[in-house]
């Protein structure tokens, strides 16, 4: 039995934030759960996966964001619970269901939870998704801490079948990757019956058609719904205050903003001066409670992490009621005591105190942190990130960076979101020259690889991983192929969303409960659009190079290679070697080679390290994973490889 | 089974590494002993595009009280576990205070900075004199060596744990991890993590500095 399963209440486990959310949906007796892999919110569906047969669940991994939304709106409309999970990203994505979603409303409840990334610790980007529930008028909640993620999520559940109308849950990184102490509640006997019932007229919001139109009949009824969820807010038990009566300071915070204000308050000893309130309904606010918190003090300061979300509609609200609560003093990010972009942690939450209360703190003992210029603690090495030893993708830009050298007319490759979205590093030999969003690689190269009449005769290319390509590259690739756009596609196909922990995708023959599925062929489906593919082994750094090569010089549209070779670190990869390595000292001819380090400069790979003393090259066995790769780049054929029988 | 109380409240911990270290399970593994033991555990840490080879921390927080902030503020770690050695400075560069323990394990992973030969990492002596330098008092044991010998680097966790456990601030005891492990791996595992944590607690008890 999993913990997330144990029905003893009042049991208290250490669950991680993304745990206590899925823990949430279970004691909401939740049917249906999808989402898409995204890094930190992909232990929810996880997690709901690996209980799903034990529980009863339908639970996928859906192609991309929107698709899953959809996925967990069928089973609402069929007046089943649902939840459906994704990174702050997979909003966008979503977003334009979501608008509908919000119009048609839903029958059984159902959340949407979205995890964002404040300073883009695991992104591309650290795009605030709370805005969307403004601008889709959908409610929003933020949990607190560990236990209100699960609790604010269970609730979210009920909230939605009061409203008929989605929820969402926002958690960041700090609480959704972060792991607490959480208290079970019971888990309920689910029967759940799904029926879909669209006989009644077109507003009939239990038994007519699913749909966003009649639009002002349907938006009206939607704002109804948010004067409800305004009404309810007022009495959560989400929205707490701790502090004086009449503060000096009143903190506005709500999401892990909550627990770093707390340890503030803490460090400095300001709990008689600082009151706290934390807000866990967000979207509507609740105005009377705001009011009543207003008009205990002039100076209000707010944190949340990037953008002002709660600070401006706050803002409104004191405008609105300046009567009332009187002229305030604000303090957050448009006066600049909390930055408006990046994560926050204590220490800032510290500083921005110490200067609104005129505070003297240290964090440090001056004595102390003089001994931090020391030379060798001052000097510590960067460590910057590197795909893994073994890695696929290492040995994949190898032979693309050395295919355009090779070819010599400046070719670039436009990257995308995947451990890959690293050849812009060193590791990938800086051979990216583009990073936005999911599948804009391949829409990049498409329109690229349409500006040769304006004199562009740069190569083009493209990389994806087999995720992605499923996620948003077919309709790039079916563009490019329609228009003629010359370019050359290159999958890297590792057999799973590695990044995110080899969650199952269309490409393979398992799903996310672990039952056998049809898989769709990447080949196949590129061949079908109309683009000319290979398949080869990125490991055999000769054959993809050629094969690059030769697809370079082709300047008649879409070529495709997918180079099929499994993540390093996936489950059964890992602990196998295919080779046994050792450099053979008498060949490895080392500083006097005219390679200059080739293996260890330019190559990099963790487990191939230089001796210095030794001037020679030296494999790390703790970290080597014996994919034999570097047997081929050495000009002195001093590294060498031998089968593992 | 609490064998003492804690020196602090909140204790912080740290524990360091390089992403694919394990560091992530040591974490859990030492605050499910701790949670067991009746304490509230606040554990911080970050995994996925940051784990490819970068340093990697967790911060967990012991209270009898409450949840804390998953990150620790700035000088007020208790007590720092290193996975890998420069990553101890690294982290007591931040959070250290002239009354933290440092316990570390000797076996460098390089950055691929100094794989490349761009930059240079410094020697053990160097990084042990800046470590006591910043530190009340410290540890410094080959756990990946032992680990190797037992047939899988990842045990260097467990070792390191068995370590914490001999340094003695901490609540947690031998059977606190025996349950713990039990819970959470297969059987046929236990017997070599038990074996790993008690070399851990026997380098801490024959440690001479």
């Amino acid at each position: 039995m999993s913990n997330l399963t144990d029905n003893r209440e009042g049991t208290q486990y250490l669950l991680m934030g993304n745990e206590a959310i899925a823990r949430g949906a279970l004691e909401a007796g939740v049917n249906v759960a999808s989402g898409y892999p995204g890094t930190p919110s992909s232990e929810i569906i996880e997690s709901l996966a690996k209980v799903a047969k034990e529980r009863n669940l339908y639970v996928e991994w859906s192609a991309n964001e929107k698709v899953a939304l959809e996925v967990a709106a069928a089973a609402s409309f069929a007046k089943l619970r649902s939840l459906c999970a994704m990174k702050q990203v997979g909003v966008n994505v979503a977003s334009d269901f979501l608008l509908h979603l919000g119009l048609s409303g839903t029958r059984g409840g159902m959340v949407l939870v979205t995890c964002d990334d404040p300073g883009a610790l695991s992104s591309s980007n650290e795009g605030p998704s709370r805005y969307f529930a403004r601008m889709f008028e959908v409610p929003l909640l933020e949990p607190g801490d560990f236990q209100e993620a699960k609790d604010i999520t269970k609730w979210a559940f009920e909230l939605s079948e009061e409203l008929k109308n989605v929820v969402m849950v926002r958690s960041v990184t700090r609480v959704s990757h972060a792991s607490g102490n959480v208290r079970l509640g019971k888990l309920p006997e689910t029967k759940s019956l799904a029926k879909f019932k669209y006989d009644g007229s077109s507003l009939d919001a239990d038994e007519g058609p699913a749909e966003s139109v009649p639009v002002g009949e349907k938006h009206r009824l939607q704002q109804e719904k948010l004067k409800t969820a305004t009404k309810l807010f007022e009495q959560s038990p989400f929205n707490t205050y701790h502090g004086p009566e009449k503060p000096e300071l009143l903190i506005i915070t709500a999401s892990a903003g909550n627990l770093y204000t707390r340890e503030a308050i803490s460090v400095l000893g300001v709990e008689d001066r600082v009151g706290l309130l934390k807000l866990g309904t967000t979207w509507p606010l609740p105005p009377l409670l705001l009011k009543r918190y207003l008009s205990t003090t002039d100076k209000i300061m707010f944190v949340e992490e990037v953008l002002p979300f709660l600070e401006e509609n706050v803002k409104v609200l004191a405008a609105e009621n300046a009567r009332e609560v009187g002229v305030k003093t604000f303090y957050g990010k448009n006066e600049g005591v909390i930055p408006k972009t990046g994560e926050l942690n204590p220490d800032i939450v510290v500083s921005a105190l110490c200067k609104i209360l005129k505070i003297d703190y240290l964090a440090m003992d001056p004595e102390y942190e003089k001994k931090l210029q020391m030379t060798t603690i001052a000097g510590v090495p960067e460590r910057a990130r590197t795909f893994c030893p073994g890695c696929p993708h290492r040995a994949s830009f190898w032979s693309i960076h050395n295919a355009l050298q090779m070819d010599n007319r400046k070719g670039f490759v436009c990257g995308d979101i995947g451990c890959y979205a690293m050849g812009r590093f060193p590791c990938g030999f800086n051979t990216t020259k583009t990073l936005h969003s999911m599948g804009s690689g391949a829409g990049l190269a498409s329109g690229f690889g349409k500006l040769a009449q304006f004199g562009m005769d740069q190569p083009v290319l493209a990389v994806c991983g087999d995720s992605t390509f499923f996620h948003a590259v077919m309709p790039a690739l079916v563009n490019a192929v329609h228009h003629k756009s010359n370019i050359t596609l290159v999958v890297l196909d590792n057999s799973g969303t590695a990044m995110t922990g080899f969650q199952p995708h269309p490409g393979l023959s398992v799903n996310a409960m672990g039952d056998e599925v049809p898989e769709v062929d990447i080949s196949k489906v590129c061949n079908a659009i109309g683009a000319k593919v290979e398949i080869r082994d990125p490991f055999d750094l000769g054959e993809t190079q050629k094969t690059l090569n030769r697809m370079l010089e082709d300047k008649q549209g879409v070529k495709v290679l997918i180079l099929q070779q499994t993540c390093a670190l996936s489950p059964e990869k890992r602990h196998t070697k295919q080779y046994e390595m050792h450099i053979d000292e008498n060949l490895c001819l080392g500083e006097d080679c005219g390679c200059n380090r080739l293996c260890t400069r330019i190559f990099q790979c963790p487990g191939l390290v230089w001796n210095n003393d030794k001037k020679k090259a030296w494999i790390d066995e703790a970290l080597c994973v014996g994919c034999g790769v570097c047997s081929l780049i050495c000009p002195a054929g001093a590294i060498k490889r031998e089968e593992v029988a | 089974m609490a064998t003492k109380l804690l020196s602090k409240d909140p204790y912080n911990i740290v524990i360091t590494g390089v992403g694919g270290q394990g560091n992530v399970m040591a974490s859990r593994v030492l605050a499910n002993m701790l949670v067991r033991s009746g304490y509230y555990v606040t554990i911080g840490e970050t995994f996925g595009a940051s784990q490819r080879g970068g340093s990697v921390m967790s911060h967990i927080r012991v209270s009898r009280q409450s949840a804390w902030s998953p990150q620790i503020p700035r000088g007020r770690a208790n007590i720092t576990v290193s996975l890998e050695p420069i990553e101890a400075i690294r982290v007591l560069k931040r959070y250290g205070n002239p009354k933290v323990n440092a316990l570390t394990n000797t076996r460098p992973i390089y950055p691929v900075g100094v794989i490349a030969g761009e930059l240079v990492y410094p020697s053990l002596e160097e990084i042990k004199e800046s470590v006591n330098e910043l530190s009340l008092s410290s540890w410094f044991i080959d756990a990946a060596d032992e680990a190797m010998k037992l047939g899988n680097p990842i045990l260097g966790n467990i070792i390191m744990i068995g370590a914490l456990f001999g340094i003695g601030e901490l609540p947690i005891g031998r059977e606190n991890f025996k349950e713990v492990i039990s819970k959470s791996m297969p059987e046929e595992k236990l017997d070599i993590n038990l074996k790993a944590f008690d070399i851990g607690t026997s380098m801490i008890e024959q440690y001479t500095r």
